[in-house]
C-alpha cells in the first residue's frame, strides 16, 4: 500500500511540475513580449485606430471584464463599446488571440454551471465575431462555478461571479 | 518570473512531503440531529484478550459509532455501560432491560495467526435473550478499522434487514487556501471519514469524482491543462489515464454498472451533449443531440438508459433517455430547477439538487408514488449521492462560511456533518460496495 501511495505521490509531482512549468513559460512569453511587440510594431503594424500598447492605456480596451444577470446570456447594453473596442483591436491585429473565460455563481449543479459558463462564453464570443472579429481569433473556455472573485454568498457576490473575461494570450 | 520559480519549487516540496502529514487531515462527524424511533442498542467494548500489544483500535466503539450514525439506532453511551460480557455465557439480560436497550452487542479481539487481529461478535434480542447473530472477523492490525465496519455492517443487516453500507469509501474534494493559491485534492476516504487520503493534488479545480462498479478506480475532471479534462485513476496502482480533453466542455464522466463504458458530456460540437465512451476502444457514441446544455449523466441500475440534467425545457430539469440515443423524457417536473441525479434502489427513488429562487436543496423523488422528500434544509446545497444500499444521501452545503458534506437518511430524518478542519469540501461520491 506504502508503495502505492508512493507511485501515486510521484504521478501528482509529475503532472503538478508540468502543469506549473506549462504555465511558468507562458508567464516568460508575456512577459517578454514588450521588447517583440515593440519590433513587431516598428516592422509591420497594421493601420488602424490602435497601436498594440493601447491594451494597457486605452480606457476601453482595458474593460476586459463582460458581467451577466442571473441564468442569463444575454449581453447587456452598457458592454456594447467593450465589446465594440475589443472587436476592432482583434480586427486590426489578426493574429492577436484572445481567450473567452465564461464563469457563473455558485448557484445550482456545477456541471450545469459548467454548461452556463460555457454559453456565456460563446455569447462574448458571437458579439466579437459579429462587430469583426474572426472566430479562429477567440477561444472559449468555461470554468462554470469553480473560479469566483467574490467568495460571498449574497447578490453582490453572486453579480461579480457572473462573467466573462476577456483574456488576451497573444496581443 | 523568480517568484513563479520559487512556486514551482515549494510546490515539488509539498508534494513530496505533504503526502503523510494530508493523511492526516480528516473529517469530523457531527451528529446534528436524532431520529426519534431509533433502536436503542448496547454495544459492549470488545476486550482484548491476546498476548501482544492491544491494538490502538476500539473495534466496540467503531461498532456503536457506525449505528448511530445510521439514524436507525440510539446507542447506549459507553459511560452507562455497567456489565462488560466478552461472550454468550457472561450476558445478564435483565441489566440490560433495566437499562431499555433492545439490542446488545459484545465481543472479544484476540490473536490470529501471523500478527492479525481476530474479532468474534454476537449480537442478541435483550427481551428474548435470542441470539441474532455471531461470527468472526479477521484481518491485519492496520485493518482494524475495516474489521470494526464489517461487523457493523452485519450487525445493521441482522436487524434491519437491510445490507449494511459502512464498510464503504467515500470520494470528494478539497479546496484549501485563498484564491489564487487555492490547493485542490482529490480524496479518498472510509464511509465515517477516517483514513483520507490523496489521490490528486492540482493547484486547480478537480471535480466530479465517479466510482468505477467495483471500486477500484475514480474517474474525474481537472482543470490542470487550462480546460476541464477526463481522467480515470486505478486507486490501488495510482496508474492515470486521460480519457477526454476536446475543445470545450469535458466533464461528468459516470461508469456504467459493468464499467466498461464511461457516460460523459462534451461540447465539443458546439454545445454540452451527453456521449457514451467504450473504455477498451475509446469509441464514442453521441446519446444526446440538442441545443440545450446536457448534463450529468447517471446511469439506471440495467445499464439499459440514462438520466441527465437538461435545460431544453427552458430551466435544468432531469431526462430520462436510452443508454443507444434517442428520444429524451423528461421524469421531473415538481420544482423550477432540478439537477445531478443520483439514483438508488433499482432506479425506484432518485435524489437531485432542487432550487427555488436563492434556495438550492436535496430532494429525493420516489418514482413509484411521485412524491418528492426534502432531505436536506440549506441554502446552497449540492452533489447529492446516494449509499449503495440507499440508507443514506451524502450531499454538500455552500451556503455555510464554507463547504462541508452532510450526509443525511433516505428520510430526511436524521443527519450528520462531514467538517474538514481547514478549508472546503464538495463534490461527495459514495463508492459501491467492497468485497471480502
Amino acid at each position: 500500500m506504502n508503495s502505492t501511495l508512493r507511485i501515486i505521490a510521484l504521478a501528482a509531482i509529475v503532472v503538478a511540475a508540468s502543469a506549473c512549468a506549462k504555465k511558468a513559460q507562458v508567464k516568460e512569453t508575456m512577459d517578454t513580449s514588450p521588447r517583440t511587440e515593440t519590433t513587431t510594431t516598428e516592422r509591420s503594424d497594421p493601420a488602424g485606430r490602435y497601436s498594440r500598447g493601447d491594451l494597457d492605456t486605452d480606457a476601453c480596451l482595458r474593460q476586459r471584464v463582460v458581467y451577466f444577470d442571473f441564468d442569463s446570456t444575454a449581453i447587456r447594453s452598457e458592454f456594447q463599446s467593450q465589446i465594440a473596442c475589443h472587436a476592432e483591436y482583434l480586427r486590426q491585429f489578426s493574429d492577436a488571440r484572445v481567450s473567452l473565460e465564461g464563469n457563473t455563481d455558485e448557484r445550482g449543479s456545477r456541471e450545469y454551471n459548467l454548461g452556463l459558463g460555457e454559453r456565456r462564453g460563446n455569447a462574448v464570443q458571437s458579439a466579437l465575431s459579429a462587430a469583426g472579429a474572426s472566430s479562429s481569433q477567440q477561444n472559449v473556455v468555461s470554468y462554470g462555478e469553480e473560479r469566483p472573485v467574490d467568495r460571498g454568498h449574497s447578490e453582490s457576490a453572486w453579480g461579480k461571479n457572473r462573467r466573462v473575461e476577456i483574456v488576451y494570450s497573444s496581443r | 518570473m523568480q517568484t513563479r520559480f520559487f512556486q514551482i519549487v515549494f510546490l515539488s516540496l509539498a508534494l513530496c512531503f505533504g503526502f503523510r502529514e494530508v493523511s492526516a487531515q480528516g473529517l469530523t462527524i457531527d451528529i446534528t440531529n436524532g431520529n426519534p424511533s431509533a433502536l436503542p442498542v448496547a454495544v459492549v467494548p470488545f476486550a482484548y484478550q491476546g498476548s501482544s500489544t492491544p491494538p490502538d483500535t476500539d473495534i466496540g466503539e467503531i461498532v456503536r459509532a457506525d449505528l448511530a450514525r445510521s439514524g436507525k439506532f440510539k446507542t447506549l453511551p459507553k459511560q452507562d455501560v455497567v456489565e462488560f460480557p466478552t461472550r454468550e455465557s457472561e450476558v445478564r439480560f435483565p441489566t440490560w432491560k433495566l437499562l431499555k436497550q433492545d439490542y446488545l452487542v459484545i465481543g472479544r479481539v484476540s490473536d490470529g495467526a501471523d500478527g492479525t487481529l481476530r474479532a468474534e461478535y454476537e449480537a442478541f434480542l435483550v427481551g428474548s435473550g435470542q441470539r441474532l447473530v455471531g461470527g468472526v472477523i479477521s484481518g491485519q492490525r492496520s485493518a482494524a478499522r475495516d474489521i470494526a465496519h464489517q461487523i457493523a455492517d452485519v450487525v445493521y443487516e441482522k436487524i434491519t434487514g437491510v445490507r449494511g453500507a459502512f464498510w464503504t469509501r467515500i470520494a470528494y474534494v478539497t479546496a484549501v487556501g485563498v484564491s489564487p493559491r487555492i490547493q485542490y485534492q482529490l480524496m479518498v476516504a472510509d464511509s465515517d471519514g477516517y483514513n483520507p487520503q490523496t489521490l490528486v493534488r492540482s493547484a486547480e479545480s478537480l471535480m466530479s469524482p465517479s466510482w468505477s462498479p467495483d471500486g477500484t478506480k475514480l474517474a474525474y475532471v481537472s482543470f490542470e491543462s487550462g480546460n476541464s479534462a477526463i481522467y480515470v485513476q486505478d486507486l490501488t496502482t495510482g496508474q492515470r489515464q486521460l480519457v477526454s480533453s476536446n475543445r470545450g466542455i469535458n466533464s461528468g464522466p459516470a461508469f456504467s454498472p459493468d464499467g466498461r463504458k464511461l457516460a460523459m458530456t462534451l461540447s465539443f460540437a458546439g454545445n454540452p451533449d451527453i456521449y457514451v465512451m467504450d473504455l477498451a476502444s475509446k469509441s464514442r457514441t453521441q446519446i444526446t443531440k440538442h441545443y440545450a446544455i446536457d448534463v450529468e449523466s447517471a446511469w439506471m441500475p440495467d445499464g439499459q438508459s440514462l438520466l441527465f440534467t437538461s435545460d431544453r425545457s427552458g430551466k435544468p430539469q432531469i431526462y430520462e433517455v436510452s443508454a443507444s440515443g434517442g428520444e429524451a423524457r423528461r421524469i421531473s417536473f415538481t420544482g423550477q430547477y432540478n439537477a445531478r441525479a443520483s439514483i438508488c434502489c433499482e432506479g425506484k427513488q432518485i435524489a437531485m439538487v432542487q432550487g427555488s429562487g436563492n434556495v438550492y436543496r436535496i430532494a429525493v423523488l420516489d418514482r413509484g408514488t411521485g412524491q418528492y422528500t426534502q432531505i436536506s434544509p440549506g441554502n446552497q446545497d449540492e452533489s447529492p449521492s446516494f449509499a449503495p444500499n440507499g440508507s443514506m444521501v451524502l450531499y454538500a452545503s455552500s451556503g455555510e462560511s464554507r463547504g462541508v458534506l452532510y450526509s443525511a437518511s433516505a428520510d430526511g430524518r436524521v443527519r450528520q456533518r462531514l467538517v474538514l478542519a481547514d478549508g472546503d469540501v464538495r463534490e461527495p461520491a459514495w463508492g459501491p460496495f467492497r468485497q471480502r
